[in-house]
Formats: structure tokens, sequence, C-alpha cells
């Protein structure tokens, strides 16, 4: 790699805060802006303002749009409702993951698809190529959306002081919205924050409940300064990839390249449900239905690796790649996910390991940490679910 | 970055007072706790252990990594600082003072240790 890392229209600010930046996916993206636990503290409190733009937006349009995505995705995308959101992912004919998504339906027949910064390239060629016979355009807005997001119990409140009770439609065909507590768990609707016209998804990636503020990049550094304003005597704090890190492990949430690859279907990943057989396709059989009935019947005859989760009794932290072992010393699986946890004050992991040893409370499960067989407790995912 | 003028510096980012009846303090630096964010568990060398310069006598883990804890000079370990085994977050908060990590009575060092002010342009 010889490219310069890209830079989000938040740079500037994020040198001001004195961010320790990190290369992730190509891009200079902050990594913490003081201690990362506190940044996770803060989301689990109150609330943390992230900056995702390194994050790849597309947009599918046009009268077969619904019909493209359901052919190209794993996912039921024509019975998403206008304004609401779906978590899918897109595979390859072979059922290998090539990335897990977020599609919101922002029109009847206007989709913006999100893809992990990473495979955004890759998501982009696969639904051109799937895109061939239907009448849907596959537009590249990566360039278009800088991607803001507000998470925390206090997000709520944050958003509310800055929202106008009624707003203008950004999107043509999309129903404005009039008031932030309407806006479900997995909605994105246009409207607006802080004067700044943005589509406001209520999604994440933390656990918590939170939103996700896609709006043009010109508008993204004022956008940061009026939430960062709004939201100081709440206690928000910017934060890093560091800490949504530590918040999606703790979530259970997968992360493409860890718990999921092209090499692992959504069957051998434990999220079989995002995959609808019974949807109707209006275009033919989706990419990949041959090889994921087969995953999905292999699956329920011979169990796989399940993923798990292992909470430490040490307080040495496995991290990815490193070995499971059993009872005996025997390797029954792999890490795929490992930090401490600020929640849990201890480390946790993600771990594909052997059906005889995934059930929560199995004895004699260890990791291999350099060499150490550290005890490690098996337990159901999540580790941390929010009371709502 | 401060670097006190009364310490100096190994390229491999720790810190050595100056010996007291033959025996160093010895930490990681400033600079390299916050290269490593917050530090969660230390392994310090046992009481009584030989110490090598330049050689892995530890480990330090950190959120996102672990690295290896080494020696600035050679000796054998008289003290650690369960202080630290106890609470690693004082590695980031207080690098030169209540976070330090073990002593050791020196027998030999390097030739190549650093004054404060060259380890503050070698760190750049």
């Amino acid at each position: 790699m010889t490219q310069a890392p890209r830079r989000t229209a938040l740079d500037a600010t994020h040198r001001a805060l004195g961010a320790t930046m990190t290369d992730f996916a190509g891009w200079d993206m902050p990594l913490r802006y003081g201690s990362e636990r506190d940044e996770h503290v803060a989301v689990r409190t109150r609330a943390g303002l992230f900056d995702l733009s390194h994050m790849g937006e597309i947009t599918v349009t046009g009268p077969r749009a619904a019909d493209l995505l359901d052919f190209a995705l794993v996912g039921n995308i024509g019975g998403v409702a206008v304004g609401r959101a779906r978590y899918t992912m897109i595979c390859n004919a072979e059922g290998g993951i090539l990335d897990d998504l977020i599609v919101y339906r922002l029109a009847e027949t206007a989709y913006m698809v999100v893809a992990n910064a990473a495979n955004a390239q890759v998501v982009l060629d696969a639904l051109t190529e799937r895109a061939d016979g239907f009448d849907a355009e596959v537009r590249d807005d990566r360039d278009a959306y800088a991607l803001l997001a507000v998470q925390g119990p206090e997000s709520v409140g944050i958003l509310k002081s800055l929202s106008p009770k009624h707003s203008a439609p950004l999107v043509q065909g999309g129903a404005p919205i009039a008031d932030l507590d309407g806006l479900k768990y997995y909605a994105g609707l246009p409207g607006t924050v802080a004067g700044v016209e943005a589509l406001i998804a209520r999604t994440g990636y933390t656990g918590e409940d939170g939103f996700e503020l896609f709006v043009r990049p010109a508008d993204a550094p004022a956008l940061w300064e009026a939430l960062t304003a709004a939201g100081k005597d709440a206690g928000l704090v910017p934060c890093g990839l560091s800490c949504r890190d530590t918040l999606r492990l703790e979530a259970g949430m997968p992360l493409y390249g860890h718990e999921l690859t092209t090499d692992t279907t959504p069957f051998d990943a434990g999220l079989g449900r995002v995959v609808k057989f019974e949807k109707t396709t209006n275009g033919g059989d989706f990419v990949g239905r041959a090889a994921l009935e087969a995953a999905r019947d292999r699956a329920e005859a011979s169990p796989p690796r399940k993923l798990v989760g292992l909470i430490a009794e040490g307080r040495r932290v496995p991290r990815a790649g490193y070995p499971v072992v059993g009872p005996d010393g025997a390797v029954i699986g792999e890490v795929t996910s490992g930090a401490p946890s600020p929640t849990l004050g201890k480390p946790v992991a993600m771990a594909y390991v052997d059906a005889a040893h995934a059930a929560p409370g199995t004895a004699g499960v260890a990791v291999d940490i350099r060499g150490t067989h550290e005890p490690y407790e098996v337990v159901a995912l999540p580790f941390y679910k929010r009371q709502k | 970055m401060n670097n006190p003028q009364q310490l100096r510096y190994s390229k491999e980012h720790e810190w050595l007072s100056a010996a007291e009846e033959g025996v160093s303090t010895i930490g990681i630096t400033e600079h390299a706790a916050n290269a490593l964010g917050d530090v969660v568990f230390v392994q310090l060398p046992e009481v009584g252990a030989t110490v090598t310069a330049g050689e892995t006598c530890g480990e330090l883990e950190s959120t996102k990594s672990v690295s290896d804890l080494y020696s600035p000079v050679d000796g054998e370990v008289t003290e650690i600082n369960e202080d630290v085994v106890t609470d690693p977050s004082l590695v980031n908060t207080a690098p030169f003072e209540g976070g330090w990590l073990f002593k050791v009575k020196v027998s030999g060092e390097p030739d190549d240790l650093l004054s404060a002010d060259e380890y503050t342009a070698f760190t750049g």
C-alpha cells in the first residue's frame, strides 16, 4: 500500500482534539482521544460521539431496486418498509460472506446499502455486476456522506435538543420525521439536526440506544461541534474506534474479518437467521441460495463450530487467532476477537468452538495465551445487554 | 512529552533511575504508555530473577495489544511494584512515579542508554 490514507471531513477536528490516529482500511481514523476505557464507559452510561465516515454508502435506485437487492443479498429486502433498516449480508455463490450490511429503505424505489470500509469496493463491484438485467442503478455514494454516530443512553435527549418538531424531507418520497421518540430501533428517516440535513438512523454498533447521522461531508464539522455543545452537560465525549470495538464485542456483534469471512457462511457464524430462503424473489434465486441451503443442512446434521463467548478468570487478554483448548489440552477452537471488557472488568473473547464444548458452563476450557493455558468460562453471547 | 532529566532511557522505551546503593528503579516511559493505550495487565519478573539488558522479562497488555517488557540493564530483580500488578492503570497515569515496574541490582549496563534530551529527540 503506497497510497496515502484517506482523511474524513472531520480530520482537522480530530487533530485539534489530540486524537491518536490509526490506519483503518485505508482511512486515517481516530483510535482514541484519551483513555479508550473512559470512552467505553461514557457510551455505556452517558453518550459518545463517533466519526464513522469511513463506512461505505452505496445507493440503489430504480423501479427494480428491491428485486436487485433481493437477488444480490440474502435478506428479504423487498419486505423492508420505507423508513426502516435491515441487517443483512452479501454472500458469494459458495455461500461465503462478502460483507455484513445495513440496508436502509429511503423510499419505495431507493435504498442505501452501508458496507464496511474494508469491503465497500467489493460490495460495490458485486452489486454493480449483479445489477445486470435489472432496471436499477447502483451508485457509489462513499464520497457523498460523512457519518456521525451518537451512542449511549443520553443520545435521545441530545438529538432532541437539536431537532425541530417538523423537518422537511431530504430524500424524495421519504416520510418526514416529527419526533425522535417516534423513530424506532432500526429505522432511518430524513430530518435535520442542528440545521443540518441528515438521514437520521436509529442504529449503531455499541449495544446502546443511539443514532447514526448521514450528512454531507461539508456539514460534518459544524454538526460535530453542535453535538459536542449540546451533549456537554449530558457527559458526551468524542470516541474512537478502539472503544467501538470493545463496545461491539461486549454486545456480541460480529466484526467482518474476525467472526465473519469469505470462508464462513452465515450458518457457520450462528447467523443463519439472516438468510431468508422463503423470500419471493422476482429476478431468480438469490446469489448463494444453493450453497447456503447445503450449509444450513450441514449445520443441522452435524453442528459446526459455534460462536461462543469466553470470560477470563485471570487478567491475560485473548487475541484473535489464539487457540482455544479443552481439558486435555487439545485445540477445540479459535479466538476471533478478544479484549478487556470495561463493563465486566475482565477479559472477554468471542471464539468458534467445537459444538461438544460450546454449551455455556462447559468445564475445562482454556485459551492458549502465548503458551500458557488460561482458564476461561464458556458463556452465551452477548456479554452485555442494555436494560430497556 | 515530559521525560525527567535525572533518568536514563532505553530505545525500547524503559526508563532507569540513578542507582542508589547499586539498585535502580525501572519503568516504561510516558511515550510508551501513551502508545500502548490503557494498560490492563502487567507480568513482571520475579524477585531474585536475573535480567539481561535488551531481553524480555515480562509483558504489558493493553486494550489493543500485548507488548514485551525488556530490561534496560543486566542485574538481579530486588523488588517488584505490587501496586501496579493490582492496578495496571498506574502505568498510564503515573509512568515515572507510582507506575514504576521493578528494581534491579545492576551488574552491567549497555553503552547505548540515552539521556532525557537524547530520548526526547529519539521519540521525536
